[in-house]
């Protein structure tokens, strides 16, 4: 039963969709088909739509090994901006010579960096105990901080009239194109290839089997033996490097330039895509694909239906609170009980 | 009343019935549910006995014997064979703890103090005692689950453990069985195979670091069929079987890995008594088999039939183990208490045993 819980949440979600594009005066049925339709036209839209669904799926692949031990990664994001920051230098740095190991030089640096934003919250989870969900999180907002400086600043484009970016990247820093008349470009085949690893090693391998114990039950898995520590660290620097190699493809993909915002809320997303993904990466790729399409959904809304693209974040939302709600609702069942009378408890006494 | 004996000490147990014998002789009716046959015999006038939800006689207990009572209950004769104890020369120290002090981590913990003991080859070494007063944490401590400063503590096949966890003191040849089987000794949404894989994970079960399925589940099915495990085979969830059945399946997982150290906890708490009878069977041919074990039970009449020596548990202490020969309700019931020192008349003679 709880496998049909994130098509319940999809189909929820169109419901209140419906409402809202009928309160907004729009006629539902129509505006729908056209908010989910209309992204997929062409070939180029297609394009997009993989664009987007590679950083998404990346990056939930990553958070989900986390998430499957109960280690709660929030901050993907950040570890996306420090993986734009170390891919970055290497590309200003190196890209201009045009040698073909700067590529793959800015994927390493950008998994060194997510994985070194990702240490933090690790550290102090093993060491002190610190809420990791908190502290990660917070680390977003320094990351940010980090990259505004470094734009507004030493990497500025002298020929940029002024404006916060940096220079265009080299040909040699950018992805090659994989299909011809769109932007989509190596990075799909990155995500997939992770897709692929992280099924192998999560089913196969005893570390796979590790962290889903982990995850069920902490008592099971001391008796077992499996330490709570090593998940703390195979969860968040895994969650790292995925985001740092992604946020190195945004750089490398679709943006070939950096800017102050790198990523709009792909590492927020992901969470989301993880767990409507049931944190299985087969069903991350599907989950992925579809907050892709929410988000080519919001430009949609904005220029044909006149309603704000905030209402991706909406939507998006609004899945993870249907499923979730399906989640306890397939799993419990909610009683209401009248409250007992004191003097009945008291002749119980 | 349903099994109210449980958790008590043999002389609660006794001023117990003392009470119940004056309600009963006041014209109250009792109904009391046990699986202690003793207790049955020395309490009731009358007595219904069932097998799997079904009334299988009628008699009264007080002319009946407990070997009559227990062939009406579960269809077949119980007392388990007790094979023969390799010779004293054959015999070596397997498990050896020394000076175990250690302030518990949880507030409503026990600390333990002080504990020391060892238990060799072929050895069943019992500790009794009611619950709460340090067994889980003593548990936690030998299986790895609490990790010491100092190695030495520890010692399995003379090897220093104490600092190793769970898993490298399997490689060394110590299985536990813990008290709870849901949550800790199985996971209650994973199937069996899976479950057998939580400590059967060594590296023949891996090939180049990829997990045998195959061996696993040849594992689990063998754990199925040697200890009778009913409900659904390999691919039934740990949740769907009832508790006896699971209890010999995690026992039979741990044993079947043929270890040289055993420890276990409440081996047949709430299980049937034909489950019960077989588990403790194994323990026994594990034990002829060479291992040393050690069974942390409240039930003293389990530990009276299984345990070559009993040492008692009160307040985080280790009372010197009383050999077998020396066995003596009245005195292990009193030690539950904490008195062992002065009124144990044994205890010289345990002290010279357990060195």
């Amino acid at each position: 039963m709880l496998w049909l819980s994130p098509l319940l949440a999809i189909a929820l979600t169109s419901v209140v969709a419906l409402v809202i594009f009928a309160a907004a005066g729009r006629d539902p049925f129509s505006s729908l088909v056209r908010f989910l339709f209309s992204p997929l036209g062409d070939l180029y839209s297609f394009g997009e739509l993989l664009i987007k669904a590679a950083p998404l799926i990346l990056i939930a692949v990553g958070l989900s090994v986390g998430f499957r031990a109960g280690v709660w990664n929030i901050g993907a994001e950040g570890q996306l901006v420090l993986g734009v920051i170390f891919g970055g230098w290497v590309a200003l740095n190196y890209g201009p010579s045009g040698a073909p190991w700067v590529l793959p030089a800015m994927l390493l640096a950008g998994a060194i960096g997510g994985a070194f934003w990702a240490a933090g919250p690790a550290f102090l989870k093993t060491r002190f105990n610190a809420n990791e969900i908190l502290t990660s999180l917070m680390l977003n907002y320094v990351a940010a901080l980090w990259l505004s400086y470094l734009v507004f600043g030493p990497w500025r484009d002298p020929m940029g009239f002024n404006f916060p970016q940096s220079e265009p990247l080299a040909p040699a820093a950018l992805f090659p194109i994989i299909i011809e008349g769109t932007r989509a470009n190596i990075g799909i085949i990155v995500a997939l290839l992770t897709v692929a690893l992280s099924w192998v090693v999560l089913s196969r391998r005893l570390v796979g089997f590790e962290l889903k114990v982990t995850g069920l039950s902490a008592p099971a898995a001391r008796y077992a033996g499996f330490s709570a520590r090593r998940a703390v660290w195979i969860g968040m620097l895994t969650g790292g490097v995925a985001a740092g190699i992604a946020g190195v493809g945004e750089i490398a993909g679709p943006l070939a330039q950096i800017f102050p915002t790198a990523s709009p809320g792909y590492g927020y997303a992901a969470i989301i895509v993880a767990f409507l993904g049931r944190l299985h990466p087969v069903g991350i790729v599907f989950s992925g694909l579809l907050m892709s399409l929410l988000y080519l959904s919001g430009d949609v809304a904005q220029m044909s239906l006149g309603l704000p693209s905030a209402i991706t974040g909406l939507f998006q939302g609004m899945l993870l609170f249907f499923m979730l709600a399906a989640d306890v609702l397939i799993r419990y069942r909610v009683r209401w009980r009248r409250a007992v009378p004191a003097l009945a408890l008291e002749a119980a006494r | 009343m349903d099994e109210p004996t449980s958790v008590l000490t043999p002389q609660a147990v006794e001023s117990l019935f003392v009470t119940l014998r004056k309600l009963a002789a006041d014209g109250c009716s009792i109904l009391y549910i046990s699986h202690k046959l003793e207790e049955i015999r020395a309490l009731c006038e009358s007595a219904t006995i069932m097998r799997a939800g079904k009334v299988t006689g009628n008699c009264d207990p007080r002319r009946e014997s407990a070997s009559a009572m227990a062939r009406m209950m579960i269809g077949a004769d119980i007392q388990a064979i007790r094979p023969a104890r390799p010779a004293a020369e054959a015999r070596r120290e397997r498990l050896a703890v020394r000076g175990l002090t250690l302030k518990a981590s949880d507030i409503f913990g026990t600390d333990l103090r002080d504990i020391s003991f060892s238990v060799s080859s072929g050895e069943i070494l019992g500790i009794a005692g009611v619950s709460g007063n340090g067994q889980q944490e003593l548990l936690a401590v030998l299986s790895g689950e609490t990790t010491l400063a100092s190695a030495e503590t520890i010692n399995i096949d003379g090897k220093p453990a104490a600092r190793l966890d769970a898993r490298q003191r399997r490689a060394l040849g110590l299985c536990s069985v813990p008290e709870d089987r849901l949550g800790r000794g199985a996971i209650p949404s994973l199937p069996l195979t899976e479950n057998a894989l939580l400590t059967f994970n060594r590296d023949e079960v891996l090939r180049a670091g990829f997990i045998r399925f195959d061996t696993v589940r040849d594992f689990a099915e063998r754990c199925i069929q040697q200890f009778g495990v009913l409900g659904g085979g390999p691919d039934a969830l740990a949740d769907s079987l009832s508790g006896g059945n699971l209890q010999k399946f995690i026992v039979g997982r741990e044993v079947l890995q043929e270890p040289g150290v055993l420890v276990v906890a409440q081996p047949t708490w709430g299980v049937d008594v034909g489950a019960a009878v077989a588990i403790r069977q194994a323990l026994l041919d594990l034990r002829a088999r060479g291992a040393a074990v050690l069974v942390i039970s409240e039930e003293l009449d389990e530990l009276m039939e299984l345990a070559d020596r009993i040492a008692v548990m009160a307040g985080g202490k280790l009372s010197p183990p009383i050999p077998r020969s020396e066995f003596d309700r009245e005195a292990i019931g009193l030690a539950m208490t904490g008195r062992w020192e002065a009124p144990v008349p044994t205890t010289e003679a345990a002290r010279v045993h357990s060195t």
